[in-house]
């Protein structure tokens, strides 16, 4: 019984990561590295929280924190694809933007409490032990985290769009003398991020703890970028590694429950060092990296030099 | 009457229609295309006609690259007009050329290293994407043409003739009526470059235009049915290939008296500068030659030229003698001017008095995004003195830089430009000259003079004729058997990671070197 809790705790401490990862991994993907993940995050979660205060509506919520973790990335995509800008300096100030903008609008809503979104229920079923209390018993947006995952995995390996994104991502000149129109392929993938930061967000704040608290993702944002490279940009490994990102997280908190000789800040530390560890030891073959690094990633496109 | 007005209107406008010049597939009217501070088109005028194998003949930055794209739907002329079958047309993009039925092989090839060959091909084609029907048409198109590719290869680990031919594959996938072929043949060996010409006279007689671009004009006159010279962004004359001779077509492209070669006595009596011993190496890359039992030497004053099928060896060949790798299998030995240097790096043996220019210029040769005095500074810092107690001498690096532009004429607008922004044959003149000014004693080079215009050809052969003279060993690894035999007095044929030494170039047979080149062993 007290595994199924630790479980669902896991499941929770997972999801934000998971769809930050996957939107991330696809703007990376298409060449583009937007370090704003963390800022956009935050807004999606202050946008989610604040609607769903005021309509009182979940589903309201979650969609404006989707549309607000766009409308980030949409600026994002302007400054770094139409002006030029230097991709890594727009993301780190997409991110400072994101973390004071946020504190700002949500000072009317600290303090304020939500019942946390709805989780599926499907009677009995959901409450048969273990198996229906964990597959059966969640939130749509942990059953849409890994629909995203297995949806983006089929895109980039099997279609055809996905082969165009990776193109793109490989290499935009050549891309562009086949006559594809990298600009936007790019501000789409730009867009796609920024939504699942947005939903990422929006988990945070109306499912992980139903309450806004002032940069509340913590540097989840961050770990999610580090996600996908040390993901090397496959969708499976990247969900891996949230996984076991979440799960030390969690277990290192029961661990330090268990009142075990070891510094706190050593646990706290843990989640980070091992999922580093473990993904760099799983993909640490060279060509393997040479062949799913977008080779573009960060430079700007100018079509015609 | 004027119902049958109308009717001798309409016969008589037919009428002229018809009895005007049959029409052509393509045909430009004064196209201009201007970018900052060049007009690299000056109202051209070009007419392809269908099934004609059509020249299109220019030094580098004479705007050939300008007009195909401009064709190709990749650049908006300024000015002028596009009719394609008789019809005005305006191309927006590459994919409304395919789609008019346009094809194009690039130079800097255009594919995809990360990707395999069959998503390559998938991505140059606009229908829907079926695998296995795809499969089977790739099969079906490089069986026809007698181009074998390997479908499900990464792109990265495919030489450049076979990069190539992948390209020409995903073009003709789309049998399209009119095909443009930048350099195709600078990669080829002959009997490939034939059948390349084959493939090319089976497309124009089915009906599909070509439109070729080549600096060699002994192929333009070989398969061409009409030629375009241009030169400085004009069209300086139209011709008949098969009429005029080369040497005339080769003054109308410089615009000037061609001065010739003149190979004079090499003496190849001087010390033994470079040794090779035994050499065996296997690399980790599964996709690489193994080089085999390599022994060979070369003396001061001799240039070998080792000639060979792309793929063959010879990337591995350069990055082993550059140093770039050196955990060679036992017992190999490589001795420069009498020193072993197996073990040693590429900065160490430049040291010992070796350059080394190896194919790739942009990102290998030379670092694209810096300038040119910074690319100086890469290999020649230690060797000519340009830097003072951990500082740069950057007034010596400057006139080192200067003295490479005015001597190996590199067109640019200065020491401080950036390298990219040099066109492929004055990055290579620039490259070769950095090499060089540095006097080395021995000198490894690999495609010297690919895509590199003629003018700029014979600067770089002769310079390096100039450095054999002067004692220096050269090797020439390349794939143009016309320029080893021109400028080699040594041969030597690579297959599957052995090589064969001939020896003395001027007892050598083309034919012998064909079959070598083909993988047969020679028997001595």
């Amino acid at each position: 019984m007290d595994l199924v809790a630790i479980v669902l705790t896991i499941i929770t401490a997972s999801t934000p990561l998971l769809l930050a990862a996957t939107g991330e991994l696809i703007t990376e993907k298409s060449g583009v590295l937007n370090l704003g993940v963390e800022g956009m995050m935050l807004i999606g979660a202050i946008t989610a929280f604040a609607t769903t205060t005021i309509t009182n509506s979940a589903v309201l919520g979650v969609l404006a924190g989707a549309a607000a973790g766009t409308s980030m990335a949409c600026v994002f995509g302007i400054l770094v694809l139409i002006f030029l800008a230097n991709q890594v300096a727009t993301g780190l100030a997409l991110t400072i933007f994101g973390i004071g903008l946020s504190a700002l609008v949500g000072t009317g809503f600290v303090g304020i409490a939500l019942e946390p979104l709805p989780k599926l229920d499907l009677g009995p079923i959901s409450a048969v032990p273990v198996i229906g209390q964990i597959l059966l018993g969640q939130d749509f947006l942990v059953y849409l985290s890994f629909f995203m995952v297995v949806l983006v995995a089929y895109f980039l390996s099997k279609t055809r769009l996905g082969l165009i994104l990776r193109a793109v991502g490989e290499s935009h000149d050549s891309a562009h003398a086949l006559g594809y129109p990298v600009l936007l392929v790019r501000f789409l993938a730009i867009l796609f991020g920024g939504f699942m930061c947005g939903l990422a967000g929006s988990y945070l704040s109306l499912a992980y703890t139903p309450l806004w608290a002032e940069n509340m993702t913590a540097g989840r944002g961050w770990i999610a970028v580090a996600l996908v490279v040390f993901g090397t940009w496959r969708a499976g490994r990247v969900a891996l590694g949230a996984y076991l990102f979440g799960a030390i997280t969690i277990l290192q908190l029961h661990v330090q429950g268990w009142g075990l000789e070891i510094a706190s800040q050593f646990m706290s530390m843990l989640p980070y060092l091992a999922t580093i560890v473990v993904l760099v030891i799983i993909s640490r073959d060279g060509a393997k990296i040479r062949l799913n690094a977008p080779q573009s990633i960060g430079k700007a496109f100018t079509p015609s030099r | 009457m004027p119902a049958l007005n109308d009717n001798q209107n309409n016969m008589k406008s037919s009428y002229d229609k018809a009895s005007g010049e049959p029409n052509a597939l393509l045909e430009l009217g004064g196209i201009s295309k201007a970018f900052p501070g060049i007009l690299a088109n000056d109202a051209i005028d070009l007419r392809v006609m269908p099934g004609e194998i059509h020249g299109l003949v220019g030094e580098n930055g004479a705007g050939k690259s300008t007009l195909v794209k401009i064709i190709y739907g990749l650049l908006r002329p300024d000015q002028g007009t596009i009719k394609w079958e008789g019809d005005a047309v305006s191309i927006f993009g590459p994919s409304q050329a395919r789609s008019l039925g346009i094809g194009m092989v690039f130079q800097h090839f255009s594919l995809f290293e990360a990707l395999t060959v069959m998503e390559n091909i998938a991505l140059a084609i606009d229908e829907k994407w079926k695998t296995q029907e795809l499969r089977s048409r790739i099969d079906e198109v490089s069986r026809n043409f007698g181009l074998s590719i390997e479908i499900d290869r990464y792109v990265h680990s495919l030489s450049v003739g076979e990069r190539q031919r992948v390209e020409i594959v995903r073009c003709l996938l789309q049998s399209p009526k009119l095909l443009i072929l930048d350099e195709p043949t600078s990669v080829l060996t002959p009997q490939e470059a034939e059948s390349l010409f084959e493939t090319l006279n089976i497309l124009s007689k089915r009906g599909c235009a070509i439109l070729y671009i080549s600096h060699k004009l002994h192929e333009i006159k070989k398969i061409c049915h009409a030629a375009t010279i241009l030169r400085a962004g004009r069209v300086v004359a139209n011709c008949d290939p098969s009429k005029e001779p080369i040497k005339k077509m080769a003054e109308l492209l410089v615009g000037s008296q061609l001065p010739e070669i003149n190979r004079g006595r090499l003496t190849a009596h001087g010390v033994e500068r470079i040794h090779i011993d035994n050499l065996n190496y296997t690399s980790k890359d599964p996709f690489s030659v193994k080089l085999k039992n390599i022994s060979f030497t070369v003396r001061g004053g001799e240039i070998l030229g080792i000639a060979g099928v792309a793929g063959n060896g010879q990337t591995e060949l350069m990055s082993v003698l550059s140093g770039e790798v050196k955990d060679l299998d036992d017992p190999s030995i490589i001795k420069f001017n009498n020193q072993i240097v197996t073990s040693k790096g590429a900065a160490e043996r430049r040291l010992l008095g070796a350059g080394f220019v190896p194919e790739q210029r942009q990102g290998h040769s030379a670092v694209t995004e810096m300038s040119l005095i910074e690319n100086v500074l890469l290999t020649a810092l230690k060797t000519c003195d340009l830097e003072k107690s951990g500082f740069i001498d950057q007034a010596k690096a400057r006139s080192f830089a200067e003295s490479i532009i005015s001597n190996f004429d590199v067109r640019t607008t200065g020491v401080q430009a950036e390298t990219g922004s040099l066109s492929g044959g004055n990055l290579q003149k620039f490259i070769v000259g950095r090499e060089l000014l540095q006097q080395p004693s021995i000198l490894i080079i690999e495609q010297p003079t690919w895509g590199v215009d003629v003018g700029a050809a014979i600067i770089l052969r002769r310079a390096l004729l100039d450095l054999a003279k002067s004692g220096a060993a050269v090797i020439i690894i390349s794939q143009d058997l016309d320029e080893i035999f021109e400028v080699c007095n040594k041969i030597a044929v690579m297959a599957d990671g052995m090589i064969s030494i001939l020896g003395d170039i001027a007892a050598v047979s083309m034919e012998e070197i064909g079959v070598l080149m083909g993988g047969q062993r020679y028997e001595h």
